[in-house]
């Protein structure tokens, strides 16, 4: 049972005893030490309320048992050999399962290692545990706490250990030194919120990346990933293709390009498209190109069921219609997936006739 | 109509019931005796393609003329099915989805209702009619591709609607795509070609006959091998991914707890 030094001394009668009339006045005797320290403004109350004191100690089966705690202590030290034991499973796995080109290898050595290392940890863990709670003494002690004021000696002598450093150091005297110490210590944190500014878009405004694609007037549509060339005819009613601009895949930023310009082509028939003044030429004889990317937080929108033509986002399940141009008939999306307007080249191949003509994706603060 | 008590002793009060009960026993009884018969009809292998496209002529007016037409012309209750092709019927047939058992969302897989060779008799009378794709050939089939290819495709053009490993999801309105796990590889070929109910065409200009095997391989590849990263859980995603460490992990944690602070007996 621990006492914490100070308060033990006025404590060891109450400790074991816990009789409520001994426990205030030993309360009573060590406020009126402090009081005294105080300049005697503290009241001392002996009597605000009586300790209710702990409960009597039960004692557990193997405080009484001798052959119980026998029992306790073959568990405690069979947990720890077994965690021995899974310390060099782990090793042996390690050597017995090496990670090869067989992919199925993968699995067993993360099964058998991944085993080894929890018996290892697990063991002793649980031991450590059982025996606390089964062996090691559980009698209740009753610590004081401290006052968290020091006494007016330690306080002054405090400022006095402040004062003579001060001094000694001429911090306070040598100005020059100290200014540019707070100076170089300012100074010293810059670097990194350049380099955490170096990871945004550099030398670019990213307003102006995000309101921008790789689509230009005469791009051709092209297969993800191969990249071949995608000609008008091949595209039959109920079709949807995956579409890359042409030469996206040797771009040095492929990925980056591919999140802005990805487009999912589908052909409905031309009779059912309902088509805004505007955009009339934008479809050709019914294949229509819209923004994969959902205009709610970017999720790549591409679940296109054939007869309802709806679009279906698979992170929030916004709805988009696609014979009514791409508008949200359902979820939290809140503007239409912005449309590619398209053609064919005097090859038969599909194009763009331009960018799109707003920034594809999810809204942000400088979009118009 | 018993307000006159004059009439009440014409009829018994429960004359309706009994009536509509046995008019309902006659319709029913009649078309389950109809459809049996039907499915019952001569499933002799021709060998003949002529006789073949007879058989699927009989067959269809029995089973598929009521919604689709006479002359696969469709009807308000059902498409038309001219160009769809012998690979349409054979995917639709042979997997059960047709005859549809009742209106819904979709149709839904079921034990076929046809033999192999009334599909195949059904397949080339529709094909006789209109032009369209074919059923694949074995060696379209042979899961012998490249899974490496395969799996970027399918992540590119199917993983959306079917799940990265092919474990089907959710779509609009009760529709759902379906899991791929097991299907064979002649019904995922047909279904890539021809674009079954709401799902997308992918003909061969899109995905072409070598990148549909791959696909295929990819999936064969993915059903045959165990998951390298332990037990996938079904492979659903992050739902009951969530779900089972919400139960199992935090359960684990709560009784770990309580161990630690209860005090021993």
């Amino acid at each position: 049972m621990a006492h914490d030094d100070s308060s033990g001394k006025d404590l060891a009668a109450t400790s074991s005893g816990l009789d409520g009339a001994s426990t205030g006045t030993a309360v009573a005797t060590t406020d009126a030490g402090h009081a005294e320290a105080d300049g005697g403004l503290a009241v001392i109350a002996t009597d605000t309320f009586a300790n209710p004191g702990l409960p009597a100690t039960r004692h557990r089966a193997t405080d009484l048992d001798p052959k119980k705690a026998r029992t306790a202590q073959r568990a405690v030290y069979t947990l720890f050999y077994i965690s021995i034991a899974g310390s060099i499973f782990a090793l042996a796995a390690y050597m017995a399962f090496p990670i090869t080109d067989d992919l199925a290898s993968v699995r067993l050595n993360s099964v058998f290692l991944g085993l080894g290392i929890t018996l290892a940890l697990m063991g002793i863990g649980l031991g450590a545990v059982h025996w606390a709670k089964s062996l090691m003494s559980d009698e209740e002690g009753e610590d004081i706490r401290h006052p968290v004021r020091g006494t007016e000696a330690t306080r002054t002598a405090a400022v006095q250990i402040f004062d003579e450093a001060n001094k000694e150091s001429g911090f306070g005297r040598r100005t020059l030194i100290r200014n540019s110490l707070i100076g170089a210590l300012v100074a010293f944190p810059l670097p990194a919120v350049i380099l955490f500014r170096g990871l945004a878009p550099e030398y670019n405004n990213p307003a102006a990346l995000l309101e921008t694609t790789m689509w230009k007037t005469g791009t051709r549509l092209t297969l993800d990933p191969s990249g071949l060339p995608v000609k008008a005819a091949d595209v039959t009613i109920g079709s949807a293709f995956h579409i890359i601009p042409e030469g996206l895949n040797d771009t040095p930023d492929r990925l980056e390009q591919k999140a802005k310009a990805a487009v999912l082509l589908m052909r409905v028939n031309v009779a059912d498209l309902k088509i805004s003044p505007g955009r009339e030429t934008w479809n050709y004889d019914g294949i229509v190109a819209y923004s994969k990317i959902c205009t709610h937080v970017g999720c790549p929108v591409a679940l296109f069921e054939q007869q309802t033509h709806h679009l279906l986002c698979p992170c929030h399940q916004s709805t988009f219609d696609v014979n009514n141009e791409c508008e949200v008939i359902f979820g939290p999306a809140k503007r239409a997936l912005p449309q590619l307007p398209i053609t064919v080249d005097s090859e038969g191949y599909l194009i763009a006739q331009s960018d799109f003509t707003e920034p594809v994706g999810p809204s942000f603060w400088e979009r118009s | 109509m018993a307000r006159k008590p004059a009439k009440a002793n014409r009829r018994h009060p429960l004359a309706t019931v009994v009536l509509i009960a046995i008019g309902l026993a006659f319709t029913g009884g009649g078309y389950a005796l109809f459809t049996s018969t039907a499915t019952a009809q001569t499933d002799t292998a021709s060998s003949t393609s002529q006789s073949s496209v007879d058989e699927g002529k009989k067959l269809f007016a029995a089973n598929c003329a009521t919604c689709h037409g006479m002359s696969l012309e469709g009807s308000t209750a059902g498409p038309a099915l001219l160009g769809v092709g012998a690979a349409s019927v054979d995917f639709q047939v042979g997997t059960g989805r047709m005859p549809l058992a009742m209106q819904g969302p979709q149709a839904m897989e079921k034990p076929p209702q046809f033999t192999e060779e009334q599909t195949q008799a059904l397949a080339d009378y529709v094909a006789s009619l209109s032009p369209g794709p074919a059923i694949p050939t074995d060696d379209q089939l042979t899961a012998n591709g490249n899974a490496t290819n395969g799996g970027e495709l399918f992540r590119i053009n199917c993983a959306m609607c079917h799940n990265v490993a092919g474990a089907g999801g959710a779509l609009t309105e009760g529709k759902f795509a379906p899991s791929l796990t097991g299907v064979d590889s002649k019904y995922i070929y047909e279904a890539m070609l021809t674009g079954p109910q709401n799902m997308p065409v992918f003909n061969d200009h899109n995905i072409t006959p070598e990148d549909k095997r791959d696909i295929i391989t990819y999936l064969k590849y993915i059903q045959n091998n165990d998951s390298t990263g332990g037990y996938d859980l079904g492979n659903l995603g992050p739902v009951a991914e969530g779900l089972f460490i919400w139960i199992f992990g935090i359960g684990a944690v709560v009784a770990l707890t309580v161990w630690l602070t209860a005090k021993s007996n």
